[in-house]
């Protein structure tokens, strides 16, 4: 019945589009660009595991890693000891079981919709002002870098945050709208005080398709586009994060994470399965508890050392870098293309960088040289006041984020049943999350508002599309 | 007896005859629309089968906690055992989005795993684990208790379903050749009780079986006649997609869960206790009942608890009448899994790490099984 409703209505847009188009203007469908994640990293499975399949071209060892890395993944790890020794060890103080519950299928978690409810793929990151020994953020002497909302028996959970929303209201060419701005409240702290100057950014799951193709495209190319004096001058001035990679013992790109604050998915699986799960790696031996926690939980029994092997850990990495990206639909759908011409009119595609190629580095072949669509330069931007965390990471500031990818976008509500985007889930729709662009988004953004009703619409149909 | 069923046969004539005499352009069913007819009503037979199955297992949980003993404990177990096997091939049912796993579904309520002991009961390093011992802040054990305790984690289950119930029978499997061996006096309060908080354990058994005939109950009313979801399977879902989901739920248990899930990546991480059924080591014959299931929803034939047969149009009927060559093949590749899957030695976590060659035979010819499955559902106009 649904889908029968987007059927009328796409239709109906359509025709409202035939009359007028023939003078506006509309960008040309470009043939590759139906295959988002290239010929290897696309899959046409728009059902609601469009997230979760495997990109084509694996060898026969890493389709058994996929499988295996997969059910890692989406395993409920359980406190130790327990009788399936592979996955015990939680905690003792974790945000979440499984790395599946705030990525559900492979997708993107969303906010608390009241403010009784629990966080599922919400957490918090937490500093004091200074750096750590690698010019990283300084977590709070009591409770780390990260808050921890759930935990063990027996053991106390960080903290509880709710989470609340005031509205903030706008104008459109013909019409207003009404933003939610999102408002935290920390309770129940149970391992003391805060530190004084203390910050927090909240940051969302979000969802995972074409990680291995973004971790392949080359660095020099990513460099390229960075544009940290603005000497083009058009307000949009992409810088490049340096941030600690712990394997390498040096300061590397940062490319994953909202601030793109971790080099590689490697450390990133390792760091989420650490921080996220209270699950050690070789990478991260020691579970993350300050010194008070130490002292009050010596005696808590671990699941090994390290809780996850090496060799598992690298199978949860490769599946997720296997992960492949929908293909576009109706990418030549002449509303989606005059969608796609004003994305390029309005300079979103400025920061939202449509294409790019992988380059041929590490183990998987199935994932070099593919023409990829992810609507990302992976740099980082000042989005404004509106969007600032306030909380630096790394050579990120308070107020800027790395431009996420928007390729799977039109799908998340088939996967994750909502639409919400942003780093806090705070944007209820695509429109939304245009609306509360800010610093160099902020032209876009007023470029949108000027549009009329016809031109808003085709360039979410457009984005609805990616 | 003879007599009523010609009264019968004549009185469904007479209807026949009277809907052509009125309704010349009434569609007749088409063979798809019969094979959906015929699954519905194995899926409803199959969910009526786990609920009863269960009512059992919960009516010995009930008599064990009052008067408990090694028979009462025995019983349970063999009610336990006995209530998987309608479980295990009803899981051919799942992975199309359906009342058992759509997005609040009750699947993870039910099957859960692996399931999380210390948070339940005492363990082995642990004997004063688990909410059954932490009286100071679970005081009561209800039902409620454990829905709320699942969404504070914000999961579906880590406290409840099939394997926290083996849990609490079996116990931790500590040996290297048996099952566990929970002795019956962890629930004797008093004289000759073990392990402490026996009254409690009890209690929570009690609310395990409770919220696992809710669950079941749930399911098997989702799919009963007239209900609002077997109405939309049957009649607004076209009978391509409808087909579709009988096919998604083949491909995906057979390859992803079965042969995946449950089966590689027990071999692949060789850890002994990484399978279905750890506590009861009734692991192969979860096995076996899944495959059970792929067969019913593919031949369209299910034999219920009681021996008697639900059947009709199938899968496989469609595919002799429209793609027999492909047909042919998923035929012999049933034939060849089951010849695989029964050469697996018991106990499967043995078998882990002793037969992991004829684990891998049987993953293999489920996942041909699989892609075969896909063959004939394209040829047959299924969507997917």
């Amino acid at each position: 019945m649904r889908s029968l409703f987007i059927m009328l209505s796409t239709g109906f847009i359509w025709l409202i589009a035939c009359h007028k188009k023939d003078d506006l203007p509309l960008a040309l469908a470009t043939p590759a660009e139906e295959y988002a994640g290239g010929v290897n990293g696309t899959t046409f499975d728009f059902s609601e595991n469009a997230f979760g399949e495997a990109v084509k071209g694996l060898n026969g060892d890493q389709e058994g890693y996929f499988v295996t890395g997969n059910s890692f993944f989406r395993t409920n790890w359980v406190s130790a000891p327990g009788s399936v020794n592979s996955v015990d060890g939680l905690g003792p103080i974790m945000n979440a079981l499984s790395c599946g519950s705030c990525h559900f299928k492979d997708g993107r978690a969303k906010p608390p919709a009241t403010s009784d409810e629990v966080l599922n793929g919400l957490l918090f990151r937490l500093s004091v002002p200074g750096m750590d020994a690698h010019g990283g953020p300084l977590g709070d002497p009591n409770y780390g870098g990260q808050l921890q909302d759930k935990a063990i028996q027996m053991v106390k959970a960080e903290a509880k945050v709710r989470v609340s929303y005031t509205s903030l209201a706008g104008t459109l060419l013909d019409g207003t709208y009404s933003l939610r701005n999102p408002v935290y409240v920390f309770e129940d702290l149970q391992y003391g005080p805060l530190a004084a100057g203390w910050m927090f950014s909240p940051r969302i799951a979000p969802q995972l398709p074409g990680l291995g193709l973004l971790e392949l495209v080359p660095e020099t190319d990513i460099l390229a586009w960075a544009d940290e004096q603005d000497a083009n001058g058009d307000g949009i001035s992409g810088r490049a994060n340096y941030v600690w990679d712990a394997v390498a013992q040096q300061s590397k790109l940062g490319r994953f994470g909202w601030k793109a604050n971790q080099p590689n998915l490697y450390q990133q699986t390792a760091g989420a399965f650490n921080g996220d799960l209270g699950i050690t790696t070789p990478l991260f031996p020691q579970d993350h508890l300050t010194a008070v926690q130490q002292a009050a939980y010596s005696n808590v029994p671990n699941g090994g050392n390290p809780e996850l092997e090496e060799v598992t850990l690298k199978k949860v990495v490769s599946y997720m870098q296997c992960l492949s990206v929908p293909a576009r639909r109706n990418y030549n759908d002449p509303v989606v293309l005059r969608g796609k011409y004003l994305f390029s009119e309005l300079k979103c595609a400025a920061c939202h960088r449509s294409e790019m190629k992988t380059g041929n580095t590490g183990t998987i072949e199935a994932l070099f040289a593919q023409h990829i669509f992810p609507y990302t330069d992976l740099l980082l931007h000042d989005m404004g006041p509106e969007l600032a965390d306030n909380r630096p990471d790394y050579l990120a500031s308070g107020s800027e984020w790395r431009t996420p990818p928007l390729w799977g976008l039109g799908l998340i509500k088939t996967v994750n049943d909502h639409t919400f985007l942003l780093h806090d889930g705070r944007a209820r729709n695509a429109e939304e999350a245009i609306l509360w662009h800010g610093g160099e988004g902020a032209g876009s953004r007023d470029r949108y508002k000027r549009l009329n009703a016809e031109d808003r619409l085709a360039l979410l149909q457009f984005l609805d599309s990616l | 007896m003879k007599h009523t069923i010609f009264s019968k046969l004549l009185l469904v004539g007479l209807l026949a005859l009277g809907f052509t005499a009125c309704k010349k352009d009434e569609p007749t069913t088409s063979p798809k629309k019969a094979v959906l007819e015929n699954y519905v009503r194995i899926v409803f037979a199959n969910y009526e089968d786990n609920y009863n199955a269960a009512k059992l297992l919960k009516d010995q949980i009930d008599l064990f906690v009052a008067n408990p003993t090694a028979t009462g404990l025995e019983a349970c177990k063999q009610a336990w055992l006995t209530a998987r096997e309608p479980y295990g091939q009803s899981e051919a049912f799942r992975f199309y989005g359906g009342p058992i796993d759509k997005k609040d579904g009750p699947e993870g309520l039910m099957n859960a795993w692996p399931i999380d002991e210390n948070f339940i009961d005492y363990v082995q390093g642990g004997l004063d684990a688990g909410l059954i011992n932490n009286v100071v802040q679970y005081p009561n054990i209800t039902k409620q208790l454990l829905r709320d305790l699942n969404e504070s984690f914000s999961e579906k289950s880590i406290f409840t379903g099939y394997h926290a119930i083996e849990f609490l029978l079996w116990g931790q499997d500590l040996s290297t050749t048996g099952p566990g061996a929970r002795p019956y006096t962890d629930y004797v309060t008093g004289a000759g009780g073990t392990a402490g908080n026996q009254a409690r354990r009890g209690q929570y058994l009690k609310v395990l079986g409770e919220l696992l005939l809710d669950n079941l109950a749930e399911i098997r009313d989702a799919w009963a006649p007239g209900s609002a979801y077997r109405t939309e399977f049957l009649e607004n879902t076209t009978v391509e997609v409808a087909l579709g989901h009988l096919f998604t739920s083949l491909g995906a248990l057979s390859k992803g869960e079965l042969s995946g899930e449950r089966m590689f990546v027990a071999i692949d991480t060789k850890d002994q206790e990484n399978e279905h059924s750890c506590f009861s080591d009734n692991t192969i014959n979860d096995i076996k009942d899944n495959f059970k299931g792929l067969k019913n929803v593919y031949f369209g034939t299910y034999t219920r608890t009681d021996g008697t047969v639900v059947s009709g149009e199938s899968l496989a009927s469609l595919a002799e009448t429209s793609a027999k060559a492909k047909g042919d093949l998923v035929k012999t590749t049933f034939t060849e899994a089951e010849q695989n899957i029964f050469a697996i030695p018991a106990p499967f976590d043995q078998a882990i790490l002793n037969s992991s060659d004829k684990i891998l035979a049987a993953i293999t010819s489920l996942r041909t099984l699989s892609d075969r499955f896909a063959d004939v559902g394209l040829a047959v106009g299924a969507k997917f």
